[in-house]
């Protein structure tokens, strides 16, 4: 069964899914919304990277390595953005973005 | 003499200064520095003439060279000709007179002091400079403090005359600084550029290169000296600045314009300078009959004079324009004359307005009874600058136009007949002011109670009045130290012509 | 020759007092002032004696002939290796002429002065001004060179402007010596075109060599003058022509002569000395100085004719309509310059032909002493009733027994009746005139007549008409110093007119025999008689006559008494042409057009970065779809575009 589900197939769900998460990073104000879109963009780069490397190069495991940094890296993320979150709430009583709009002009 | 004195001493005055505490310490240590300042700019004419005395004929004397970077071929290059002793005498007149008005300035009095002599710095590093990199050098330290002595100082709209100044001056820089590069790139000595003045002079531009760059080595160093229709920032700078800044104004870096157009763009680029002098004429005589007409409609003192100066820096480029010995050297005896007369005029403008408290023609009268002193200094100003014989505004008109009128052409013609219309105008703006300010009936009770100059003010007038009497009856002093800087020019006209 | 250097001490002397008494005057010796410059002028003066005996009798002419002499020459500013400016001294028959009057004529206002000014608050201003003037016109007549001439030419016109301005806290007075400084600006604007083009074509400055030069029909610069031509008139005729504009200023004659008769807004004592009897004649000095230049060019000389005899005949018919009697004079005063001016204009040069020149200075040379005496005398008057309106005087013949005489002698002068001073210089000029021009001669001729008809009629106004009713406290006829320069002048109006002029001052410099042809001067002496038989009848005593007549005249009398409106045309021009129509558009494009620009270029700038400036919103979204848009972007630009 697995073998008839393409490259191509797993490349749409990782499309569908960054497009959700730009969709919900543009329009949700609410900044753990944001963060969470932003989690679903990463992800679906992910799953480029695993589609890729399983299905075009099998003997390299570079993809795997990628991955896993990156998921890494998203905890790190995750864990500055939300303490960023928490001050900008302890300073603005607010979470969302456009409150905090005072680096303009 | 060593030439760097003059850019030294300054400096150590500008940073004393920085160190004293006090109204009172800081305005001795500011006239001490100036008053060195003028017998040094006194000892530096006595010198020259030693120098030419004893049979000194190079261009330029006291000169001194040294490398300032070398990658770009930068020179630290000073030297001085007849031109730039007039121009560094004349610095120091109105350095020494504007630092004596500014005697009871209370805000900020140490920075105000520290901007003007640092003014002072970069106008003489202006004049003796050789080396065009220099020269633009000094030319940018002149430009800055005006910025702040007008944003900080002035009174009215000060923070856009002082921005407006600050960017139209330095949109000159920056049309200079591209005529300056255009020099430099077509320079070619052994495989490399050259910003010396001494060593361009000698070797020919090509012909399209000064063609493309005279244009903005002249209209740069034009907006300087109120180039028409460049002018606008002369009014409201300058009836912003508060007096000595007016005084340094008008008096030193409107100068520097007119110098560098002579120094740099005319006696570097002749050619160019053949090509384009119908439009420095065509311009020239506009802002002279133009800037008259528009003083006449003037109702604050402040813009009287600015307007007017207008109509004289024009005087100046119509010399610079004619292109003829004599007409050139009228424009360096006008740029001396109007620097001293013009600072005159803003002093005593300042001296009156900081007792009446207005600068409106039609607010002000009689002043005459109350305050001779001062009345009579303005009356003098004004009587130079309608050029009055005796004063030396009537030596520098006269030259330009005998000058002038050497140049046989007839839009040349044209153009003079105009600049000798607009003395008349100018008899007639200057009545105006004086008729209805100093003479007529006192028109406000409070100006019964108004005390004369100060001893301050009296010794600021008379060091400027002495500097004009001194052109205006005995002229052939200034005038011969002159003419060799012009003939040298001249000189340079003359072969660009051979070379056509 | 003998050694003349001691002439520039006559200038000096004044120039030292001027600054002797303007810095320090009204401080240290406020009261001393008056006496300082009368002492110091009057030595000056008695050199310019000494001058005029040594130059005339003793050593002046050289084989018949009177010969110029430059004792002092010294290069002021040297324009160019031809042209420069001297500042000399020149020694010939008409500046030792010009010395004499000038000093004698000052010295007779400085002696007035003492009583008339006496208790005025700026007493040693006033003395420290007439000493500038003094100076001033010194300097002028005593030039060698054009440029020179100029510059004490502008001199001459600021002193006077101080002078007319001395009551300075009168608008009246300020406005009229505005007035006067900038009508002579005006003219010597003409002045200095007129330099710049004689100057160019003589390759000179100098009077001597410029005169050498334009008058040899040989030289190469006479012919440059003659060939170049502006408009059909070549460069002589206009350099010539513009000359004597700067002349026609400062000599009152038509169109410039609107600020003499405002100018007698000044004390009394400064308008005999400027407006009467030397300023004013300036002009007939320089056309004097420049005359054989003249002589040949026909055109210039014909301008200098027309112009001169018709102010004559203007402000002849003005004066008879005026009632300042300050304002009479000085339409006198214009009237009887504008006989010098044409008979300059109708003499030629040298021999009998050079009649012309000769009795124009003779005129000149009577004319300063009655007609400054007339402006004492009214001084004295005005001094009396604190008046200028003849309609408040009359009847002062015995109150004011020897203004009354002198002032008598000195209007017989000027009506010229044999055998005062007038009679004889208004002779000879009538004579030039019959001569060469007819219909400039039948002008004259009218206006002397004229002449003697409006003087009688100042005459009778003063002093007959009605009775004196004086009124305030002290009423006399001024102090002894008021009275003295009256009677040395009266005598002097009486006398001057013996003094053989003819015999020195010519244009050639040769000596001339005239003498009075008995016959032709019946014509002009009957004429002056008639004027004054008319002007007794209307105006010797109180009668509505005058008031009749000149309601016949209607609508001329109107004219002339609103002086012609050319006032009118002046301030019509002035207000209504140049300041709205240039000042004020100069001012308004400057403003908003040229500066405007300026402030546009800014403008766009300013709106430039505001448009950046917008995109940085602050907004982390937006931020993010710039990003994204600019990766997709990109991603279009990789795939696709760049192959």
């Amino acid at each position: 069964m697995i073998n008839e589900i393409t490259l191509t197939d797993i490349l749409f769900v990782s499309t569908a899914l960054f497009f959700i998460g730009v969709y919900g990073f543009f329009t949700r104000r609410n900044m753990i919304t944001m963060l969470m879109s932003i989690e679903l963009i990463l992800n679906s780069v992910n799953i480029n990277f695993v589609a890729f490397n399983k299905y075009l190069f099998p003997q390299h495991l570079d993809g795997i390595f990628f991955t896993i940094f990156i998921i890494t890296i998203a905890a790190a993320e995750a864990a500055v953005a939300i303490a960023i979150i928490i001050n900008l709430y302890r300073s603005h009583r607010s979470i969302d973005v456009e409150d905090a709009s005072e680096l303009k002009y | 003499m060593n030439l760097s004195l003059l850019i030294i001493l300054p400096f150590i005055t500008a940073i004393v200064i920085l160190f004293c505490n006090g109204l009172k310490q800081v305005r001795t240590v500011a006239l001490i520095g100036s008053a060195v300042q003028l017998i040094m700019a006194i000892m530096l004419l006595i010198q020259y003439w030693n120098e030419r005395a004893i049979g000194n004929i190079s261009q330029m004397v006291f000169e001194y060279s040294c490398v300032w970077f070398a990658p770009l071929n930068i020179n630290f290059h000073i030297g001085v000709d007849g031109i730039s002793v007039a121009m560094i005498l004349l610095t120091a007149f109105v350095v020494i007179a504007g630092v004596l008005v500014s005697w009871t300035m209370e805000t900020l009095n140490k920075e105000f002091f520290f901007l003007l002599i640092f003014l002072s710095m970069g106008a003489y590093g202006f004049f003796i400079s050789l080396d065009l990199f220099t020269l633009f050098f000094f030319l940018e330290v002149a430009v800055i403090p005006k910025f702040l002595l007008i944003g900080i100082w002035g009174s009215g709209k000060k923070e856009y005359s002082a921005m407006k100044l600050a960017l139209m001056l330095m949109g000159g820089s920056a049309l200079v600084f591209v005529g300056l590069s255009g020099l430099y790139f077509n320079t070619n000595i052994n495989g490399t550029h050259s910003f010396d003045v001494m060593q361009i002079s000698k070797m020919h531009i090509p012909l399209e290169a000064q063609l493309l760059f005279f244009p903005f080595a002249f209209v740069g160093f034009g907006i300087f000296t109120a180039l028409f229709p460049f002018h606008t920032w002369v009014p409201d700078g300058h009836s912003s600045a508060p007096t000595a800044a007016s005084m340094f104004l008008a008096g030193i870096s409107m100068k520097l314009g007119g110098y560098g157009c002579l120094r740099v763009a005319t006696y570097l680029m002749p050619d160019a300078a053949h090509a384009y002098s119908w439009v420095i004429i065509l311009l020239a005589t506009i802002a002279i009959i133009y800037g008259a007409f528009a003083t006449m409609m003037q109702t604050d003192l402040k813009y009287i004079n600015a307007y007017s100066s207008v109509s004289h820096c024009g005087f100046v480029l119509l010399g610079i324009g004619m292109l003829t010995q004599t007409s050139i050297t009228g424009a360096v005896l006008q740029m001396v004359s109007h620097g001293l007369m013009t600072a005159l005029f803003f002093a005593a403008i300042g001296m009156i307005y900081s007792r009446t408290h207005t600068r409106m023609v039609e607010q002000l009268g009689g002043l005459l009874k109350v305050i001779p002193f001062i009345s009579s200094v303005f009356v003098i100003a004004g009587l130079c600058s309608l050029g009055l014989p005796g004063f030396s505004g009537f030596v520098a008109e006269m030259t330009v136009f005998m000058g002038s009128w050497q140049n046989p052409d007839t839009m040349y013609r044209t153009a003079t007949i105009l600049a000798c219309a607009s003395i008349v105008v100018t008899a007639v703006y200057i009545l105006r002011a004086a008729g209805k300010t100093v003479m007529g009936p006192i028109t406000d009770e409070h100006y019964f109670h108004l005390t004369d100059a100060t001893w301050n003010e009296k010794l600021a007038a008379i060091i400027l009045i002495t500097g004009i009497v001194a052109i205006g009856v005995a002229p052939f002093w200034l005038n011969d130290l002159v003419t060799p800087g012009t003939e040298q020019i001249m000189q340079q006209l003359a072969q660009a012509i051979s070379l056509k | 020759m003998n050694n003349y250097s001691y002439i520039s001490l006559i200038p000096l002397l004044p120039i030292a007092t001027f600054l002797l008494l303007g810095l320090f005057g009204r401080k240290y010796f406020s009261s001393l002032s008056g006496i300082i410059g009368t002492l110091s002028l009057s030595v000056s003066a008695f050199l310019s004696i000494l001058t005029a005996y040594k130059y005339f009798f003793v050593d002046g002419k050289v084989n018949g002939v009177f010969q110029q002499i430059i004792p002092l020459k010294y290069t002021w500013l040297q324009f160019s290796p031809t042209i420069s400016i001297d500042m000399g001294i020149v020694v010939d028959p008409l500046s030792v002429m010009m010395l004499v009057v000038i000093t004698f004529v000052s010295l007779m206002v400085h002696v007035f002065s003492l009583g008339y000014m006496k208790g005025e608050e700026r007493f040693a201003t006033y003395y420290a001004f007439l000493s500038l003037f003094t100076f001033s016109m010194l300097g002028l007549v005593l030039s060698t060179n054009i440029f020179q001439m100029y510059m004490f030419w502008e001199l001459v016109g600021v002193s006077s402007f101080l002078l007319i301005g001395y009551y300075f806290d009168k608008p009246s007075a300020v406005a009229a010596a505005k007035k006067a400084f900038i009508v002579t600006r005006f003219a010597d604007l003409g002045f200095l075109i007129g330099i710049l083009i004689l100057a160019f074509h003589a390759e000179t400055l100098d009077f001597q060599t410029l005169i050498a030069r334009l008058t040899d029909p040989q030289s190469s610069q006479i012919l440059s003058s003659v060939t170049s031509s502006l408009f059909g008139v070549s460069a002589l005729t206009w350099g010539l022509t513009l000359v004597f504009m700067g002349g026609a200023g400062k000599s009152a004659m038509f169109p410039l002569h609107i600020w003499l008769p405002d100018a007698m807004e000044g004390p009394t004592p400064v308008s005999a000395l400027i407006h009467a009897a030397t300023m004013v004649v300036a002009g007939v000095y320089l056309v004097a100085r420049l005359f054989p230049v003249y002589c040949f060019d026909v055109s210039a000389l014909q301008v200098v004719t027309y112009v001169g005899a018709f102010s004559a005949l203007l402000a002849a018919v003005i004066a008879c309509t005026q009632t300042d009697i300050k304002r009479v004079l000085a339409y006198s005063t214009m009237s009887q310059i504008g006989y010098m001016m044409f008979s300059l204009g109708v003499s030629k040069y040298g021999g009998e032909e050079g009649l012309g020149y000769m009795a124009s200075l003779f005129h000149l040379f009577t004319h300063a002493f009655f007609k400054s005496l007339l402006f004492l005398g009214a001084g004295s008057v005005i001094h009396m009733v604190h008046s200028n309106e003849m309609k408040d005087m009359g009847g002062l013949r015995k109150h004011m027994p020897i203004t009354h005489i002198t002032f008598l002698i000195a209007c017989l002068a000027i009506a010229g009746i044999p055998p005062f001073a007038g009679f004889f210089s208004k002779e000879e000029i009538l004579l030039a005139a019959f001569h060469s021009n007819k219909l400039v001669f039948f002008v004259a001729l009218f206006t002397s007549g004229l002449t003697a008809f409006y003087m009688f009629r100042l005459y009778y106004s003063i002093f007959w008409k009605k009775a004196a009713h004086l009124h305030g406290e002290h009423h006399d006829e001024g102090t002894f110093t008021m009275k003295i320069p009256l009677v040395i002048l009266g005598a002097c109006a009486l006398l001057v007119g013996f003094v053989p002029i003819s015999q020195f001052i010519t244009s050639d410099g040769i000596g001339l025999e005239t003498h009075i042809d008995v016959i032709f001067s019946i014509t002009p002496v009957a004429l002056a008689i008639a004027g004054i038989l008319l002007a007794t009848s209307l105006y010797k005593n109180e009668n509505d006559r005058p008031i009749k007549i000149s309601l016949a005249f209607g609508k001329f009398y109107e004219a002339a008494h609103k002086k012609f409106y050319i006032d009118e045309v002046y301030l019509f021009i002035i207000q209504k042409i140049i300041f709205n129509l240039i000042g004020r558009p100069a001012a308004w494009i400057d403003k908003n057009i040229v500066d405007g620009l300026m402030n546009l270029l800014a403008f766009i700038t300013a709106e430039f970065s505001e448009f950046f400036k917008g995109l940085q919103s602050g907004k982390v979204q937006s931020y993010a779809l710039y990003f994204f848009a600019g990766i997709f972007g990109l991603a279009v630009l990789f795939i696709y575009l760049v192959k």
